[in-house]
Formats: structure tokens, sequence, C-alpha cells
């Protein structure tokens, strides 16, 4: 197959960058979008040109690293998959592909296709965890959770970080990857302690970080490769409100 | 006091304020719909209406005061929050899909913005009477106000009804968004009420665009004050 790349290409974070033209040959259908940048990397380096730079790590869809916006669409147009998942049979032989960086101001281009997304990683930081006391493994399922409980938790902490819903978001808002890490932990007996806390720091931290605000059209649920809920966006909503709201506040 | 205030500058809270806002002005919106189809059952139910609400006293201006501060929050908070958005992507995309959003989501400032308008041409029209100072002089057989006889003149000019209805299809597209939109912000969550954020929004707008239409349309098609006037 054939195909016409026209990739983002920016030296470094302050850099102008602009869109580059490049034929590709040669390309079995099998082959994954990620390898086929590979092979035309190879190229370039041939050639005494400078690669193209992406992220990539696990190139199996769990690490979250990918982070190309392909044809107008976080991961590809192809829904509930991440960029290393897609393969070139999902393209028509000749198609011109469009290729650029996730744009928002919290995620800087580094370089290319690469952006810094520590931004999620601080809201992390900010009050995505629980604290335990460290000591003996306790016993599994010694703290009895629901099962739709275990469900919808597990349905939030399928959340693979990786920004995609930052990148479709008209707003460049990151509140379905917030929701996603807030609802996770309010859903279990463990997140219980913190939650309020948690909640609002995390929120708090996503403000300061310049993300933008949730308008409610759920392009970021259309674009989350792992089909993230926006019901969780609703659940951070409340969550928030009940905690900075509520009689203790401290 | 200062908590608060933090609170509501927050993407969350700044997003509540416009919800709450919003469904207050909804509110007046449908009342409003429902005190005005009382033209349809004629001048003595319309002027004494009007009669009514004109008497409140101080209740008039509390109520005045009320919505003109629902305004001022909704549209602060909305000029605050599309810059935000604004500068939260600084650097465009050169092709970017929309894949789930819908016209009237996108357009919600530019609505807004019409449907501000347009408030401003209605009051001077109906409530100031700017453009037509005589109607102040109109009083029915009972001497109240002839707001009956008004609203019938005053539609009869075809490019006002034309802006009205075009006004109210664009608070219809404004009303299905925002209405829905607002119980998802609020955090709204019962699967029992997941009507609320998906079918509300469009539902209500349609019923509002259809109930205000009618009026204007009504009595261009000589179905409302053909005989009285």
């Amino acid at each position: 197959m054939r195909f016409t790349l026209k990739v983002w290409r920016q030296a470094g974070p302050d850099a102008p960058g602009a869109m580059q033209s490049y034929e590709v040959d040669g390309i079995t259908p099998e082959t994954s979008f990620l390898e086929m940048i590979d092979l035309l990397n190879e190229r370039l380096i041939a050639e005494g040109k400078d690669p193209i730079a992406f992220e990539h790590d696990c190139r199996e869809g769990i690490c979250g690293m990918c982070s190309m916006v392909i044809d107008g669409v976080p991961h590809s147009p192809e829904r509930a998959v991440t960029t290393c998942q897609v393969h070139m049979r999902s393209f028509r032989d000749g198609d011109e592909i469009h290729v650029e960086p996730f744009r928002a101001r919290a995620f800087p281009v580094l370089r290319d296709l690469v952006v810094d997304r520590g931004a999620l990683d601080r809201i992390i930081e900010a009050g995505g965890y629980v604290s335990v006391k460290t000591g003996g493994t306790p016993d599994a399922n010694l703290i009895p959770v629901a099962h739709a409980d275990a469900e919808r938790a597990m349905d939030a902490a399928s959340c693979i970080g990786c920004g995609a819903c930052v990148a479709a978001c008209p707003n460049a808002s990151a509140m379905l990857f917030t929701a996603a890490k807030v609802a996770h932990l309010a859903h279990l007996p463990q997140g219980q302690v913190e939650r309020a806390q948690r909640v609002r720091a995390m929120v708090e931290q996503m403000d300061a970080e310049g993300f933008g605000n949730c308008t409610n059209h759920y392009e970021c649920m259309a674009a989350c490769p792992k089909e993230i809920d926006v019901e969780f966006i609703a659940l951070m909503n409340r969550d928030y409100l009940k905690a900075s709201l509520a009689a203790d506040d401290a | 006091m200062s908590g608060l205030v933090r609170v509501f500058r927050s993407s969350v809270g700044a997003k509540a304020l416009m919800a709450l806002t919003g469904l207050g002005l909804l509110g007046f919106v449908v009342a409003h719909m429902l005190g005005n189809l009382q033209i349809f059952a004629g001048p003595e139910k319309l002027n004494a209406y009007a009669a009514t609400l004109q008497h409140m006293g101080p209740g008039l201006w509390v109520a005045r005061a009320g919505l003109l501060a629902l305004l001022l929050v909704h549209v602060g908070t909305a000029h605050h929050l599309v810059r935000a958005n604004r500068a939260a992507r600084p650097v465009p995309y050169a092709g970017k899909k929309d894949i789930a959003t819908t016209f009237a989501a996108r357009t919600m400032w530019m609505t807004g913005i019409v449907v501000l308008a347009f408030v401003a041409y209605h009051l001077a029209h109906f409530t100031l009477h700017v453009m037509n100072p005589e109607f102040s002089q109109w009083q029915d057989a009972a001497q109240r106000h002839d707001v009956y006889r008004m609203v019938v003149e005053g539609f009869r000019v075809w490019w006002v009804s034309a802006i009205y209805c075009v006004a109210q299809f664009l608070l219809g597209v404004h009303i299905s968004h925002g209405a829905s939109s607002a119980f998802q912000t609020l955090g709204v969550r019962h699967p029992r009420l997941a009507f609320l954020k998906h079918g509300f929004g469009p539902l209500v707008a349609i019923v509002i665009v259809l109930g205000n239409l009618s009026i204007p349309l009504a009595v261009l098609a000589g179905l409302v004050g053909k005989q009285g006037v």
C-alpha cells in the first residue's frame, strides 16, 4: 500500500512547526500505524534526515504512551483503540493521512509528535491515591465491595492516562481523565477517607495546569480508547460541589 | 465568603453557576411562555394577567432584579469560561474532526449572544415601547393597558414577527444543549434521571419554540385579533 503522510514537524518546544509531506510505499495491510512510521524513520535516518519523534512503549494498547491525532481524531478515527493498535488495513491505498500532536496549552509540544503530559501526573500526585498502613499483606477480599461498585471502579480504572480526552475536547479540558481517577477511588471503600479532600485537590490541580472547562460535548468519551463514560464527570462534579460546599469545609 | 468565591471560580464551580443560572432563566422562559399563551383566551384574560403582574408592587422589582442578576451571572460566567477555553488550546489543529458533539453544543456562545440581543430588542419593543410609543397609550374598556392589542398590532408587522421567529429558533437551539447539559454539570447520576441529561433539553426546547412561535404565527394567520382591534 502507498500513502501520503502529512506530519507535524517541530524541532523543539520553542521552534516553529509545520506540516510536512512524506510518501511511503510498499506498506503491507497488517503493518501497524507506528510500524509504518518506524519504516519511514529508517528511511529518513538512511537519508541523513531527522526521524519523526513520537511516543510509544508497550504497543499493545495498555500503557497510554502513544499520542497522536490521526485524520483529526486522537488515536485515529477507529473507535476505542490506541494509535499502536491501528493497522494500515483501516486505510485505503493511496490515502492522504494527517498526523498531528495532541494540542493543548497544558500539553506543550516537545518535539514533532511528542508532547509533555506531565500535567496529568501532577493531577494524580495531587490526590489520586489512598493512604494505607504498610505491613503484612492483607487477606484478599477482607473488605467487602459490592459487585456493582467493583465493576464501576474497574471501568474508571481502565483509564490509561493517554490524554486523548484532552486532545479531543474542543476546550482542551481534562475532566474525563480527572473524573476517571476520582471515580475509581470514590467507588471503593479504601477511597472514602480522603474522598472529599481528593476531589478538591485534583480539580484545583487540573485548573492550575491550564486545561479548559467541560461544556458537555462528549467528544472525550467518543475518542477515549478505553471508552471511559462521561457519567464519571457527573460524579466528579457532584463530589466536588459537595466537598467544597459542605459545612465541615476546612 | 472568599472560600465560596474560590469554589465558583473553579472549573467545576463555574460550570455549576452556569447550570443554576441557566435553569433559573429557563424557568422564567417557561413561565413567560405560559403567561403569554393566555392570548389565545382573549383580550380580557391577557390584559387582566398583565395588570396582575404590573400591580405586584415591590414584588415586580424584586423579580426583575432577580432575573437581571441571573442574566448577569450567566453571561459573565460564560464570558470567563469561553476565554479560558480558548486559552486552553493556543495552537489550533490543522484539521480536527468532531465525532460526538452537536451543532447546539458548538454554537452555545453564538446563540447566547443572539438571544441576549433579542432580549434587549424584545424589552425595547413590548416593555419600553421604544419603537412604538403609542403602545403605552392603549387601554382596554376596563382602563387597563391593552396588551392584547399591542401584541396583535406588533406582530402584524411581518418583519417584526420574522425577528421573533428567528430568535425563538436560536433560543431553542441554545436550550436544547443547555437544559440537558445543566443536569450533567450539577452531577445528576441516577439512571432513572438519565432522561434529564439527554432528552430533556431538546424536548423542552421544542415545547418553548412551538409555544412562543404560535403567538406571532397566529397573529399573522389572522387567528388571533381578527375581530377585536
